[in-house]
Order: structure tokens, then sequence, then C-alpha cells
């Protein structure tokens, strides 16, 4: 016999299949009923339904946009996402700032939004080691950005973070 | 000692007061959904206040050590304006989420039929999402008012245990210890309830489905009252084990009825990477 939440989630999926906006009640439920990885797994089945997952996400906790955007670059969702990790890049919460700067995030901001995201994370003292595929998108200009800041702390008589020294 | 304010709006409180809170032994809060001093005029206001309820607030709060889940509701000073009568619509999709442990605050303000519907409804809600009620009694024509609050919660057929009736006096108390419903306190610094009669209700009443919150807010208030009264407590003769069921486990047994109280995340401290204090992106 299956665990209640192996239950819930085995029959969340088929309903998911069969009609995409039967998530919007499934998908905050999801992690308390369907253990761990229930959210994740009910996003793959959207099959990159981007119209829902935007829903999905404005309607979402942090919880679930946390969800949504670590799995973005699973999704399918070629560049139709990328309103959603700028989103998570305005909030105040360092885990969905950190999130946002995920595989997705890095594939599809453009160049001043990436910059300016990193600079948040420094800001945030999120560990620039969140961010995916920084050496890829790091440029000469996010590298003056980096140096500017630590000029800054500097005058401040403030320490400058050890993974921003790396990268000046 | 640990303490559980089962009732406080920390929307409107500063992190100082979260500070505060953790070095007096709150751990964890609840906030009930209630009006601000400016009434809102429109159903996106409501969403957005339930967004930073269930987003921004528990993040604050966890920086600080503090759990933070909610209770929300239409509240009964809002239900008569027609223009916020849409948050009820929208309320289904909201209670389905982890951190909502009650319906709240519904009941009556100025005793209207507008405000008996959202009650009403707010009922049903409740028992269809599975979830317990946290009720407001009116602060004018208390008594009157709280009667007919029990009549409305027993036509309702919900449950009195799953039922949370709240600002309680001397007038009131009575008739809700005989109801089976939770009998919840707020202490003030000047209105409602005091840390001294608060004591002398426990000892009258004992301490079984009794709840002591500050019901801090915008207004003339004081997080620390729920401080106050175990320390009261326990100069009046009660034990630490009766403090700890008043002001930590009575709380999680009536908000626990929601099956997602979640008190188990380290309570210490927030994400790594947050701190201890806000950071300022
Ligand atoms: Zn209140």
């Amino acid at each position: 016999m299956k665990e209640p939440a192996q239950e819930w989630l085995a029959q969340a999926l088929p309903q998911v299949e069969a009609d995409p906006h039967a998530i919007h009640r499934l998908f905050p439920q999801a992690e308390r009923r369907g253990g761990p990885g229930a959210r994740r797994a009910l996003l793959g089945a959207l099959h990159g339904h981007h119209a829902v997952i935007h829903s999905l996400y404005e309607a979402g906790d942090s919880g679930e946009r946390l969800a949504i955007l670590t799995a973005l670059h699973e999704l399918d969702l070629e560049g139709t996402a990328v309103g959603l990790v700028e989103d998570a890049l305005r909030t105040n919460d360092a885990r969905l700032v950190a999130a946002a700067l995920g595989p997705y995030g890095s594939a599809w901001l453009d160049d001043h939004s990436f910059r300016q995201g990193v600079l948040k994370c420094v800001f945030m003292s999120i560990p620039l080691a969140a961010v995916a595929e920084l050496d890829r998108r790091f440029d000469a200009e996010l590298a003056r950005m980096l140096s500017d800041y630590a000029a800054e702390l500097r005058a401040a008589g403030r320490p400058v973070p050890r993974d921003v020294l790396e990268r000046i | 000692m640990r303490i559980f304010d089962p009732h406080i709006h920390m929307t409107s409180r500063t992190t100082d007061d979260y500070q505060r809170m953790h070095a007096a032994g709150v751990r964890a809060v609840v906030e009930p959904a209630f009006w601000l001093g400016q009434p809102r005029t429109n159903v996106g206001s409501f969403l957005d206040y339930f967004d930073a309820l269930l987003g921004w607030e528990p993040y604050r709060a966890a920086q600080y050590g503090i759990h933070h889940h909610c209770a929300l509701a239409l509240n009964p000073k809002e239900a008569n304006d027609p223009r916020c009568a849409g948050v009820l619509a929208e309320l289904p999709r909201y209670l389905l989420k982890d951190s909502v442990v009650a319906v709240g605050e519904v009941g009556y303000d100025s005793m209207t039929a507008e405000e008996e519907r959202a009650f009403e409804a707010q009922l049903a809600l409740a028992q269809e999402n599975d979830l317990p009620v946290l009720v407001h009694t009116p602060h004018r024509d208390k008594a009157a008012g709280t009667r007919r609050t029990l009549d409305v919660v027993r036509a309702a057929g919900i449950p009195p245990v799953r039922v949370l009736i709240d600002h309680l006096n001397e007038m009131t108390v009575g008739m809700v210890a005989d109801s089976g419903c939770w009998m919840g306190f707020s202490i003030y610094p000047d209105t409602k309830m005091d840390p001294d009669r608060m004591v002398a209700l426990l000892k009258e009443y004992g301490t079984d489905r009794m709840l002591v919150n500050s019901a801090a807010d915008w207004g003339r208030s004081d997080p620390l009252k729920t401080r106050q009264v175990a320390d009261v407590m326990l100069a009046a003769g009660f034990g630490e084990d009766d403090v700890d069921q008043v002001l930590w486990r009575n709380p999680v047994a009536f908000y626990g009825q929601s099956g997602r109280l979640d008190l188990a995340a380290g309570s210490e401290a927030g994400p790594d990477y947050a701190g201890n204090t806000i950071k300022r992106g």
C-alpha cells in the first residue's frame, strides 16, 4: 500500500494532465499533502503551459513561488517566464532573489537585469555561489560595479565579502 | 519560558518589537487579518495585505527567531462596505495556503445584517477547508454581541472545539466557557483586560481552553503583554506548567487543529544568509 502522500500525488498528477487549471487548487496544498517534491512534479505535468505557470506564480505564496522559480529551467518555457524572475528580483526576500538567479534567470535575464541581480545578492548577503553560471555571465561592467561597491565598503571601514574580493 | 501569542497584528509593528518579543520568550505568533486605521475601499487592497501576511511578514518574523502563521478573513467592519464584499470570493484560494491556520477575525462589529452574512459565509468556508475559526467580539454592546455570536456559531453546526471567541471579559467569559468554545483574552494597556484581572479569571475558570494574547496593532497596545501575564501568573502561585499550558500548549492545540501549524523548522534563525537583520537590497 502507498503512503498517504504518494497516494495524494498519484491522484493529483492525472488531474493536472487532464486539465492544467486543476493545478490552481492542488499546488498550494501539494507540499503538505503530497510531500517534498510534489510541487515540482505537478509543474512537470503542465508541459510548459506558460499562462498557467504565470497565474500560479502570481497567486502563489513565498513557498509556491520558490518552487516555481527553482523549477523554471526544467519546464520547457523558453524565455516566456523571464517576467517572473524579474518580479522575484524586485522582492526583499533573499530566498526568492537567490532562486531568481538560478539556471533559468542566468540563461534568460538581459545583461542589465542580471548585473543588478548579482549586486542585489551582495547587498543581501546572498553568497555569489548561489548565482548559476556566474563565470559565463561575468563581464567587465559587473566587475566595475563590484569594485565600486568594494570601494564604498572600504571607505566606510567595513569588510568586503570574500566572494566579492575574488571577483575584482 | 516559551510564549505563543495567538493574536497579534505584526504588520503594524516594528523590527524592534520582534527583537523585544524574542527576548521576552515569544517564539510563535498568529496574525489574524483585520482592519487598518484607514478603511480599505477595494478588493485589491485586501489581496496585497493577505499576500504580505503569507510572504513578507513570516519572512520578517523568521529573521528574529519567531514562527509566523496567519488567519485570513474579511473582517466584520469592512464587511459592511459593498466595495469590499468581493473579498469573500477570493478567500477560498487563500485558505489553501500552508501558513493559514484559521479563518479570522470574523464576527460582529456593529451587529449589522451584512456582518452576519459575512460571518456565516466564513464559518461555512472554515468547515469546507477544515480550519478552526477566530471570532472577534464587538467592543460596543459586548455581552449581547457575544450571546448572538454564540447563537450563530451553534446554528452553523461547527464543533465548538474548533472556535475561539476572543476579546472576552468578566461579563462574557461565563457564557463562552459553557459553550465549549475556546476563550481568548486580549490584554491591553488601558482597555479590555489587564494582567491582574486576567489572572483572577484563570483562578476562577481554570487554565483549560484559555488563551491570552496581546492583540497588539496600530493602536495603543503592547506586544509584551503575554509575558506580563505569565509573570503575574507565577507571582500569584501558578506553576511553570500552568504558564506553559496557557501561553504555549493551548494555542498550539487550538491552531494545531488546522494540521498546518509548523513549529519544527529552526526558530532560532531565518534563511542562512539572511543573518539577524533584514538586508536591504
Ligand atoms: Zn485583532
